[in-house]
């Protein structure tokens, strides 16, 4: 046989395990933090992590993991990564999948999965883990073939953290992790179904910006796509150059100083007064990296019923897909608010931003500041008042995530960690801890509720095993307090299952090697913050505090924004 | 009200009708799970869907016939651009198009009846593709409302059952457009 011509092998091409490619892999793509849980399947992937130089946290539960990962994403920009075993490893992540789905979060979730010979056949600790996921993630895909498995993880990573980021999960069947073959760590994406648009279409920027300038009641309203997109300076140049006041939704909190004039804080369901009369009485509305969402706009025939609309957003599912949008520009935030910002002249608008501070004179956030107990919002006061509204603050869902939302003014991004769009109790806590990780020399607060707390409460130990400083400032009043608050208002007062007697909390933080602090008098707060923020060991704070506290405003669901319960409450607070 | 508010209101109160949205998807697995997920967890009705292969190996097409008023069509576009696998996809609404299905059905025909049923079947250019006793199995292909229109004139013979494939559709190459 006459000898082929040898073609020069590939520079460093060496035979890898499918865990040591993996491991290669994340380390080429920068992961240096990583989150998960061991497993039977998943040990060959775990024994090559053992040597490798990434730092590895290990939750109580998955579910913490994953929130933990989400909220490094959260606080770091860049991609969380959770790994988790076959079954229920990668069951347990499904409801912090979905939460970072809801709030486009990058990150990527890779779970084992039993030999690829036993798939299907109801193998222990078998899940059919892309069908339970593929709703809860941006895309999801087990490898079955290690030779596409390099190329899988780097196609994972670019599709979570670009366009509109979201979780990707890879399932890994054992076999795979054990396989071999050449790999030269050089394999490149191949997507051609996955196209995004960043630069913003130029003639309808022109359209916006002459919308803007031909305003006389515009309101930009911004939501956590500019944060993701790092567009908070963009906007703030855009805001104060075409001089138009700024609402943002709860995830967008945080993207536009709230200490500046131009802030009118957060709109929506428990929104500010100002905010949501003026996007009622707005002639035009800018929506940026927001969706539309129902405890955002209100009864959505009546929204905003002057306005035209300008929509920019990266996803163009997102355009006209709950309010029909006047000109949409769909692309990515920050270069389409630096294109916008060259077209936009300064316009004064007066009467405009004389009616705002009106409203805002009448109708700000208040609290019975002068009730003999312990306010949740003077809490939150305090804690912004000490920490300069500088720490980064965690919640979990409820009213104390709403009163968080009303009372700590947020300066930048990436400083409010929150489950918007899901509403995921028990996500405060983990979420503190993963933030932490990212940003160890942040003062990092979660602000909690008590049944939030008490959900995920197991991952104190985590925080207690790493040693971080996180702050816990639970809110105590025994019940589900937003569920009661609906039961008060709508069900008749009948507190039907949203009263649960708790344990003790500073007993509790103490057994887990954690600071434990009660506080059950209003004059022993200021001091308990103080020595909660001094703290290097996580510290749980149990304030005790009003049980019938209602959070107001409130939009009443199915109603307009303008139709806001409990104005009449506040003004007799004043 | 204003005037704006109320275009907004009614630019949506368009007519429901129906559309054939073509998508050429990537031939991997689960990416007809993640379409059918995608359209049962967002509520859209699909009347009905085709998978077939096309002239590159790598690509799939999925024919899927929508009901719907604009927006719920063009949420179903979007949506399905937005699936990674999904490489393109076309609403043949306002095109000039080639829209076929294929039917199989057996319809209860004792021998004295043969020849007016295989009349019919010519008039529908159908074949007949199997023969008993009692029934016939005829085959026709064509736009939905020949299919139609054949089932109509098949009842008073008593049609036993029916296997159609759901329609595929191709642009008329003269229309000016891809």
């Amino acid at each position: 046989m006459p000898a082929k011509p040898e073609t020069p092998a590939p520079a460093a091409e060496t035979v890898k395990t499918g865990a040591q490619i993996i491991v290669d892999t994340l380390l080429d793509l920068g992961v240096d933090t990583m989150f998960g849980y061991v497993g039977g399947v998943v040990l060959p992937l775990f024994d090559k992590l053992f040597d490798a130089p990434i730092r590895f946290i290990v939750p109580r539960h998955e579910q913490g993991g994953c929130h933990m990962a989400d909220a490094y994403a959260r606080a770091s920009g860049k991609t969380g990564v959770i790994l988790a075993t076959s079954g229920p490893g990668a069951c347990n992540l499904v409801t912090g999948l979905a939460t970072a789905m809801m709030d486009s979060i990058p990150m990527v979730a890779l779970t084992g999965q039993v030999r690829t010979d036993l798939i299907g056949n109801d193998a222990f600790q078998e899940a059919d883990t892309t069908g339970i996921t593929r709703p809860v993630t941006k895309y999801n895909s087990i490898v079955k073939d290690v030779r596409v498995l390099e190329r899988t993880v780097r196609e994972a990573f670019h599709i979570a953290s670009t366009g509109r980021p979201g979780p990707v999960l890879i399932d890994l069947p054992v076999d795979v992790l054990v396989g071999k073959c050449p790999c030269n760590g050089k394999a490149e994406i191949d997507l051609p179904g996955y196209k995004i648009r960043t630069k913003g279409h130029a003639r309808q920027i022109s359209m916006a910006a002459e919308a803007i300038n031909k305003s006389e009641r515009p309101v930009l309203y911004v939501g956590g796509g500019v944060i993701i997109a790092n567009a908070a300076e963009e906007l703030r140049t855009l805001a104060e150059k075409a001089h138009v006041p700024v609402t943002m939704t709860l995830l967008g909190l945080g993207s536009y100083d709230q200490r500046k004039p131009e802030s009118l804080d957060m709109l929506g369901m428990h929104g500010s007064a100002y905010a949501n009369y003026a996007v009622q009485e707005s002639d035009l509305l800018i929506a940026v990296g927001a969706r539309f969402d129902d405890r955002v706009t209100g009864k959505l025939a009546t929204f905003a019923p002057h306005a035209k609309i300008v929509h920019i957003d990266i996803d163009p599912s997102s355009i006209s897909k709950n309010v029909h949008v006047d000109i949409p520009v769909v692309g990515d935030a920050k270069h389409i608010l630096t294109e916008l910002t060259k077209e936009v002249e300064y316009r004064p608008r007066e009467a405009w931003f004389k009616k705002i501070a009106e409203w805002k004179q009448k109708f700000p956030f208040r609290y019975d500041a002068k009730a003999p107990m312990i306010k949740p919002q003077a809490v939150i006061e305090e804690v912004c008042r000490q920490t300069r509204g500088d720490a980064i603050v965690a919640t979990g869902v409820g009213q104390h995530q709403m009163w968080t939302a009303q009372f700590y003014k947020f300066q930048r991004p990436r400083q409010f960690i929150s489950s918007g769009g899901l509403g995921t109790m028990g996500f405060g806590l983990p979420a503190a801890i993963g933030a932490q990780f990212a940003k160890p020399d942040a003062t990092v607060i979660d602000f909690d509720g008590d049944h939030s707390f008490n959900m995920t409460m197991t991952e104190l130990a985590t925080a207690v095993e790493h040693e971080l400083p996180i702050k816990v400032c639970i809110f105590n009043n025994g019940y589900m307090g937003m569920v009661r608050q609906w039961q008060e208002l709508f069900y008749g007062q009948r507190y039907s299952c949203s009263y649960l007697k708790n344990p003790n909390y500073a007993e509790v933080a103490r057994a887990l090697g954690a600071v434990g602090i009660t506080v059950d008098r209003k004059e022993d707060v200021s001091k308990a913050v103080a020595q909660m923020l001094a703290e290097k060991r996580p510290c749980v704070v149990d304030f005790r505090v009003e049980q019938l506290e209602n959070v107001w405003p409130m939009v009443p669901a199915g109603k307009s924004l303008s139709e806001m319960d409990g104005l009449t409450i506040l003004e007799s607070m004043a | 009200m204003d005037t704006l508010h109320e275009a907004r209101c009614t630019r949506y109160e368009d007519k429901t009708m129906k559309h054939i949205i073509s998508a050429l998807v990537e031939n991997k697995p689960g990416v007809l799970a993640h379409v059918a997920g995608m359209f049962a967890a967002r509520g859209f009705n699909i009347d009905s869907l085709v998978v077939g292969r096309t002239e590159d190996p790598k690509l799939s097409r999925m024919t899927i016939v929508v009901i719907g008023d604009d927006r719920i069509v063009e949420q179903v576009r979007k949506q399905l651009a937005r699936i990674v696998p999904v490489v393109k996809v076309q609403d043949f609404v306002d095109k000039p198009v080639v829209a076929r299905d294929l039917m199989l059905v057996t319809i209860a025909v004792p021998p004295e009846k043969r020849p007016e049923v295989s009349t019919l079947v010519e008039m529908f250019r159908g074949h007949v593709v199997d023969i008993s006793p009692k029934t016939l199995m005829v085959e026709v292909s064509g736009p939905e409302t020949k299919m139609e229109a054949f089932l109509d004139v098949c009842k008073p013979y008593g049609i036993k059952s029916v296997a159609r494939t759901g329609t595929i559709a191709m642009p008329r190459q003269g229309s000016g457009e891809e």
